[in-house]
């Protein structure tokens, strides 16, 4: 029998916890939804209008849906005592804050960008732009869970923290907004959308490089 | 001698609470530890700054494997099992489920400790519906499944019944005539001889001079 890896190990443990815990997916999902269906109902029924501001409300949606799940990232492992194992397992505590965002990524972020491009489309941007609202999705989704992760880390340890990490992420959830809706309406109006996709993939690149090592540190300091 | 833990001129803060100054010992393989004194003394911190997860205030601690010194604290924590207050456990997840995850994650084989520590009639229970004492139980097989020779224990027998009080003590045996070693913070005696090591608060006249 060969032994899985911690990193595997530590994934598939904090993967079914993303997906089973407090509703899971399902939740995240719901509030997208949700927010979504609201807007005609809120600004009327006028196709031409919904379909003008379909991507960038889409893109507001996402970020706040991402939100939802950020407060449960390290918070039930603080409360249990697992960091304490987790600290004296092989990996540093970077790494296993990356690990967790990652896992939380693909147990909540992955489904959100699958549902975007329905989202985009009920709300009445063209199906064509199916592809490219996913895959917007998926790096601006990416880019907000291990920013959101930064956030978790540094509110740790304080009761009630999610209004106080929704203050210290949102910020920086505005570029992605801003080049996610900026892309689709680029692709809308037949422009290039290469420039908004590059600076939506550099996002999401700087917060995979930067964010575990801030994670690092917010951790070491609220684990002593 | 594989690994040797000194501790030197030691002083733990909580805060800005002075909890232990000036602690000196050193502990050699196959020796017990027993860390005593009145509550809020200082003895889980003492664990957790030995771990590696609290800076100490002043003082060091050594580690060294083979005479040669092991520098940082990722080093170190391959020696080492912390068993805290918390049992370490998801309250969603199965015992069998947390069993393969530590054992894949610390590496090592968890069945020989399913055994040896009676779990598993409790395999397919998630954790939240067992006893403090069956949690504990099964919070102790991390230290059987991967072989680490220092074991850091805060309270072991606290929630545990007679029998298996018994069978803990047995399995520390076990592990300090391996030369093993190991540090509990106790209120009770434990079942064996060891060491002890009697934590006072310091003086006031040392913690007014700590504030600054």
């Amino acid at each position: 029998m060969t032994r899985p890896s911690p990193i595997i190990a530590l994934i598939k443990r904090d993967l079914g916890l993303a997906l089973t815990r407090g509703g899971g997916p399902l939740l995240g999902i719901g509030f997208y939804l949700t927010l979504m269906a609201m807007i005609p109902l809120s600004l009327g029924p006028d196709q031409a209008v919904l379909t003008r501001i379909a991507p960038g409300l889409t893109w507001l949606c996402l970020a706040l849906s991402s939100l939802l799940s950020l407060e449960r990232l390290f918070e039930r492992d603080f409360d249990d005592g697992v960091f304490d194992v987790l600290r004296l397992g092989p990996l540093p505590l970077e790494a296993i804050a990356g690990l967790k965002c990652l896992s939380q990524w693909l147990g909540t972020g992955l489904v959100l960008s699958l549902a975007t491009p329905v989202v985009m489309i009920i709300l009445g941007a063209a199906p064509q732009t199916a592809l490219m609202a996913l895959l917007s999705a998926l790096l601006g989704s990416l880019s907000f869970a291990f920013i959101g992760g930064i956030g978790a880390a540094l509110s740790l340890g304080t009761r009630k923290g999610g209004v106080l990490m929704a203050l210290l992420v949102l910020p920086f959830y505005v570029p992605p907004v801003i080049f996610g809706a900026g892309l689709m309406q680029a692709v809308q109006t037949h422009g290039s959308p290469w420039q908004a996709l590059a600076f939506l993939a550099a996002y999401a690149l700087f917060a995979l490089a930067l964010a575990p090592v801030a994670m690092g540190a917010a951790l070491k300091s609220a684990l002593s | 001698m594989p690994l040797h833990v000194k501790v030197n001129g030691l002083a733990l803060k909580k805060g800005y609470n002075l909890l232990i100054s000036g602690l000196d010992f050193t502990i050699l393989p196959g020796e017990a530890l027993s860390l005593t004194g009145e509550n809020g003394v200082g003895k889980t911190t003492l664990l957790r700054t030995l771990a590696g997860f609290v800076p100490p205030h002043a003082g060091t601690i050594a580690f060294s494997h083979n005479g040669q010194p092991l520098e940082n604290e990722d080093a170190q924590a391959r020696y080492i099992h912390l068993l805290g207050h918390h049992d370490a456990l998801s309250p969603s997840r199965t015992v069998a489920q947390e069993l393969d995850f530590q054992a894949g994650y610390l590496g090592g084989n968890g069945s020989r400790a399913v055994d040896a520590l009676k779990l598993r009639p409790l395999l397919d229970l998630e954790t939240r519906y067992l006893s403090a004492g069956q949690k504990r139980r099964l919070s102790c097989a991390r230290l059987l499944m991967a072989s680490r020779p220092l074991w850091l224990l805060d309270e072991p027998m606290a929630p545990l019944d007679a029998d298996h009080r018994a069978l803990i003590g047995e399995l520390m045996r076990d592990h300090l005539k391996d030369g093993g070693m190991l540090i509990a913070a106790v209120h009770d005696p434990l079942p064996f001889e060891t060491r002890t090591l009697r934590l006072t608060r310091p003086t006031l006249a040392e913690r007014e001079a700590a504030v600054v």
